[in-house]
C-alpha cells in the first residue's frame, strides 16, 4: 500500500502532502493536550510495532503481496490522533531510509494509512463496542471488525489514488503518464487482496493486540477503578 | 521507558526477530512495481513517461528495500539485512516519538 514515487502525478502528490502538513499540526496539538506522559512509551512501542508489522509481507496468490499496518490497534489504545502521528512516523522513516513508499507520495501514504485507517477504525470500534468494557468479548469483536474495515478503507483510498491517475493524466498520444492501469482494475485488484487476505490478518492483529494489552496492562484500556470520574474521562478521551 | 510496559517491549522484540518471515512473500505489492517489472509485465508492458521521470526521485535510502546493499544473494543474507533494517527502523521510530513525547504536558 506504500505508493512509490512516479505512480502519482505531482499535481496529485503535492496537494496531498500539503493537506497532511496541517493534519500533522493538529495531531501534535491534540496529542499534546490529551496524552498522558506515561502513555508516550506506549505510542513509541506502538509506532515501532506498526513499522515492524508492515515488514511481514503476506503472499497473495498470483505473485503479489500485501501486509497489515497496525493503525487501528494504535487508534483503539491511544486515540486516532496519536495513531496518526505514530503511523506517519513509521511511514516517513520507511520512505527515507528504506525506499518503501515514495518521498513525493508521503502525503498520500500518510493520508491512507495514517489518517483514513485509524480514524475509520477508531469510530467503528467505538460504535460496535458501545459501553462494554475494553476487555470484553464485545470489544475484542469490535476491534476485529474495525481492523478489517480500517485496512480496507485505506486500500480503497489507495486504489482510488492509483486509478484516477490513469484516468486523468495521459500523453498526447493517449498513453498513461503515471499509474498505468484503469481505475476499475486498480480498485478490483487492491480490494481483492485486502478483503480476502490482508484484511483478516489486520483484524486478527487488532483483536489479539487489544486482548494482549487489556490483559497485561488493564490501565491502558481505561479499566482502572473509576474512583475519580475526571481521571477516568482522561483515560478515555483521546479525541 | 522500557520498564513500565516490559511485556510490550518483549513482544516487539519477538516481532523484530521473526520479521524475516515477511521475506517468504517474494511478490511485489500491487502498484509498487519497479521499472523493469513494469516493462516486463503482461498487463502493462511499458514504462509510463511521467513515472520514469519521478521513480528515482529519492536516492538516499541507506537500506533500500530493507536490505544491506550487496547482501541479498542468499536467504540468510536477506534475513540478516531484514532484521538489521527492523532494528534500525525501530530505533529511529523510538527516537522520533521520544522527541515528540517531550511536548506532552500531562
Amino acid at each position: 500500500m506504500h505508493i512509490p514515487d512516479g505512480y502519482l502525478a505531482p499535481q496529485t502528490a503535492i496537494p496531498l502532502l500539503a493537506v497532511m502538513v496541517p493534519v500533522w499540526g493538529i495531531a501534535v496539538k491534540k496529542v499534546q493536550q490529551t496524552m498522558k506522559k506515561r502513555e508516550v512509551p506506549v505510542l513509541a512501542v506502538g509506532a515501532a510495532f506498526s513499522f515492524t508489522i508492515m515488514m511481514f509481507n503476506l503472499p497473495i496468490p498470483g505473485g503479489s503481496s500485501a501486509h497489515a499496518v497496525g493503525a487501528v490497534l494504535l487508534a483503539i489504545l491511544l486515540g486516532p490522533w496519536a495513531a496518526c502521528l505514530g503511523v506517519s512516523t513509521a511511514l516517513i522513516i520507511q520512505a527515507l531510509v528504506f525506499n518503501d513508499g515514495g518521498i513525493l507520495s508521503i502525503g498520500a501514504n500518510c493520508l491512507n494509512m495514517g489518517v483514513i485507517m485509524p480514524f475509520i477504525g477508531y469510530y467503528i470500534y467505538k460504535l460496535i463496542k458501545g459501553s462494554a468494557s475494553a476487555a470484553s468479548g464485545r470489544a475484542i469483536a469490535a476491534a476485529f471488525i474495525a481492523g478489517y474495515l480500517g485496512l480496507n478503507f485505506a486500500a480503497l483510498s489507495t486504489s482510488l489514488m492509483f486509478g484516477t491517475q490513469y484516468e486523468w493524466f495521459k500523453s498526447a498520444s493517449g498513453t498513461p503518464l503515471y499509474f498505468p492501469l484503469p481505475l476499475k482494475v486498480a480498485v478490483g485488484a487492491m480490494m481483492a487482496e485486502h478483503l480476502t487476505l490482508a484484511g483478516p490478518v489486520e483484524a486478527l492483529v487488532t483483536a489479539l493486540g487489544l486482548s494482549f494489552v487489556a490483559r497485561s496492562y488493564p490501565e491502558l484500556v481505561g479499566e482502572e477503578m473509576p474512583l475519580n470520574v475526571n481521571n477516568n474521562l482522561g483515560v478515555n478521551s483521546h479525541v | 521507558m522500557f520498564k513500565r510496559y516490559a511485556k510490550l517491549w518483549w513482544a516487539l522484540g519477538i516481532f523484530v526477530l521473526l520479521c524475516p518471515l515477511g521475506l517468504i512473500a517474494t511478490g511485489t505489492a500491487f502498484g509498487e512495481w519497479g521499472l523493469d517489472e513494469l516493462a516486463k509485465s503482461e498487463e502493462v508492458g511499458f514504462i509510463p513517461q511521467g513515472l520514469a521521470k519521478f521513480a528515482d526521485f529519492w536516492q538516499h535510502a541507506v537500506l533500500p528495500d530493507y536490505s544491506i546493499p550487496g547482501m541479498t544473494a542468499t536467504f540468510t543474507q536477506s534475513a540478516i539485512g531484514y532484521i538489521v533494517s527492523a532494528v534500525v527502523g525501530v530505533a529511529l521510530v523510538l527516537i522520533i516519538i521520544s522527541l515528540l513525547g517531550r511536548l506532552v504536558k500531562d
